[in-house]
């Protein structure tokens, strides 16, 4: 029989207050705008769920929103194999295992703005290195500034350089904890490469995928700095991401009902998603 | 199944191995019989562990070479020898069934479904894992993944030799015992070569025909567990089977007679040589009993194991263990302590030096 302990409590209340000061006021500040209409001087009209209405209905919204799920898409379908493939080609001891580590960690120190500027000056067509080089080299036509294509590429390939290493090392860990005797066995078993990825390897990494593929999730659908330094959402609208709309509509035109509403939508699709795929990823585990 | 002969091997982990110390495994020279049973005993770091992984071909040897059936395999990845191993931890494939585990060596090996079907069957009943072959292998107990993992070995019918290493590690004092018989029992039954590596005497005694004892890299000696125990080829055999192990007292040799504790002590028979180096006298606590004239000695320790009484006492400033059955004295009191000549022998430099008697004659 397990007994409960009511005691535990206690220890979590102190964490409780700190979040409910830091998280859950302002949040219900949010919710408070998206109800309601202000012109200012903290006069408020009660405005229902209209804001919300007006949010779900508009195609800007929309077209956001689907560029955001492209976005995340691209970036897990290229960053979760390749961090995967080069976790599984790295060296597991010896003198470069250090190297190796250091090397993938180091994209990841760089500040985001940092990382946006990097890129921005990177691609200049005239003067950078990537941009001058695709221009006047090899002859192919890229502009960032100009072509939405062009602007798209860059965005993720950016993103991919700067976070796959966080897949890499997450599956790495996975990797590195598996015992010798289980490539043994699998040796002595007759097993084939692919045999030995998918029934021991992947098996293995699953757990650390789970959250590589949460956060990887997470990071790239609430992605702003990057792009707003890099393409500022353009060229036109073509890299305007949720977030960056978000902060437009917020701070560029004032709208705080919208903007307000706009946040609980946004902050409900990731919840749920991210929900829907630790609870599908956990489920095996619990039976 | 399969003969296997190893033919001067040696290992060293070094790229460039010099002098004899470099060698983890010292040169050795053995020829197992199919069908038989057989263990590696030795303390952590006796170089078992690198000789299994020799004939499992997981490790190519710095010299020799290891004979299957007088077919060279010294090269041979360990899928093309046909072996199976069993590890100290059990390995299981988390995601499959039980059935989908033990059927992996032999789906791996491109046999249909039928065959597999009756194969995975008939060793699932061997083990008594029938009734669980559709359930998940990741959440079984640590005895029952061990199991799993032999099964994996035996379910190939050409395999030529099971080997164990340290299997019972993992395993629940309680289920050790039942989980060693299901062993010697399974080795009855398919009659495979088997070798298990283990520290634990009692595990190796009971389980094989033939002991391989190493110590520091060197096989010391080779035997049945009888021979082991009644003919120790080297001290530390004798140290390391037994509880307690053998007595080994440092004595001095005057004219071809042993002397302890300024005592003439009576061989088993006669030395065999001219002994040079550091002589010792070995005998079992079993061989010792307690007399009215013989060794003075004093009792220091007494411990009543159910079976017998292990005396411990003192004599010359050696300890000497004593096994008494029936009523054994105080602790403190003054003893006279009796060796029996047939069991008492003299070692040189740690190797046996002395015939018995009736071989000599």
């Amino acid at each position: 029989m397990k007994t409960e302990n009511q005691k535990a409590w206690l220890f979590v209340l102190p964490v409780l207050a700190l979040v409910a000061f830091n998280a859950l006021i302002p949040m219900m500040t949010v919710v408070n705008y998206s109800v309601q209409e202000t012109f200012g001087d903290n006069v408020f009209f009660w405005q229902g769920l209209d804001w919300f209405q007006q949010i779900l209905r508009s195609e800007r919204f929309h077209d956001a929103l689907g560029r955001q799920f492209l976005f995340t898409f691209l970036i897990l379908v290229i960053e979760v194999p390749l961090g995967i493939a080069i976790a599984l080609s790295m060296p597991r001891k010896g003198f470069w295992v250090p190297v190796c580590l250091v090397l993938m960690a180091l994209p990841m120190l760089i500040p985001w703005n940092v990382v946006g500027a990097m890129w921005n000056i990177f691609t200049l067509p005239d003067i950078g290195l990537l941009g001058y080089a695709l221009n006047h080299v090899l002859g192919i036509n890229y502009d960032m500034t100009q072509d939405p294509v062009a602007a798209w590429v860059t965005i993720v390939t950016m993103d991919v350089w700067h976070w796959t290493s966080l897949v890499v090392l997450l599956s790495y860990a996975g990797l590195v904890s598996i015992p010798d005797a289980y490539y043994q066995a699998a040796k002595i078993d007759g097993a084939s490469n692919w045999a030995v990825f998918r029934f021991i390897q992947l098996p293995k990494m699953k757990t650390v995928l789970t959250i590589a593929i949460l956060l990887r999730f997470m990071d790239s659908f609430n992605i702003y700095t990057e792009p707003f330094v890099l393409t500022g959402g353009g060229p036109g609208n073509s890299t305007t991401l949720l977030s960056i709309d978000l902060v437009k509509i917020a701070l560029g035109q004032f709208d705080l009902g919208p903007a307000a509403a706009m946040s609980l939508i946004y902050f409900a699709i990731t919840l749920l998603v991210s929900w829907l795929f630790y609870t599908l990823m956990t489920k095996d585990d619990l039976n | 199944m399969a003969k296997i002969t190893l033919s001067k091997l040696r290992h060293s982990y070094l790229p460039n191995p010099g002098p004899e110390s470099d060698y983890a495994l010292k040169e050795i020279d053995l020829d197992w019989s199919d069908g038989g049973a057989y263990a590696l005993l030795g303390p952590s770091g006796c170089g078992k562990s690198t000789l299994l992984n020799i004939i499992s071909g997981l490790l190519v040897p710095s010299d020799g070479k290891i004979l299957f059936d007088d077919r060279d395999v010294t090269t041979l990845p360990p899928d093309q020898r046909n072996i199976a191993q069993v590890f100290q931890f059990p390995v299981i494939y988390d995601t499959m069934t039980v059935y989908d585990n033990l059927a992996f060596p032999l789906r791996n090996r491109g046999r249909d479904e039928a065959t597999v079907r009756t194969r995975v069957t008939a060793i699932a009943e061997m083990l008594e894992l029938t009734e669980m072959l559709n359930t998940r292998a990741a959440g079984l107990s640590p005895d029952t993944k061990q199991k799993i993992s032999m099964g994996r070995g035996l379910v190939r019918e050409d395999v030529n030799v099971v080997m164990f290493d340290e299997p019972l590690t993992v395993i629940d004092p309680h289920l050790k015992w039942k989980l060693r018989s299901k062993l010697k029992e399974l080795h009855q039954r398919v009659k495979a070569t088997m070798i298990y590596v283990t520290h634990d005497q009692t595990e190796a005694l009971t389980f094989a025909d033939q002991v391989v004892v190493m110590q520091l890299g060197e096989v010391v000696q080779v035997g049945t567990p009888v021979e082991l125990f009644e003919r120790p080829a080297h001290t530390f055999v004798g140290h390391f089977i037994g509880s307690p192990g053998m007595n080994i007292l440092p004595c001095s040799l005057v004219e071809g007679q042993a002397r302890f504790a300024d005592q003439a002590i009576a061989l088993e028979g006669p030395i065999q040589g001219t002994p040079q180096g550091k002589t010792e006298i070995g005998i079992r606590p079993e061989f010792v009993s307690l007399a009215t004239s013989g060794l003075p000695a004093t009792v220091t320790k007494v411990s009543d194991v159910g079976r017998h009484t292990v005396v411990e006492c003192t004599a010359g400033g050696e300890r000497i263990n004593a096994i008494i059955e029936g009523g054994a004295p105080e602790k403190g009191a003054s003893v006279h302590l009796e060796f029996r000549r047939d069991q008492t022998r003299l070692y040189v430099d740690g190797w046996l030096a002395t015939t018995p008697e009736e071989a000599a004659a």
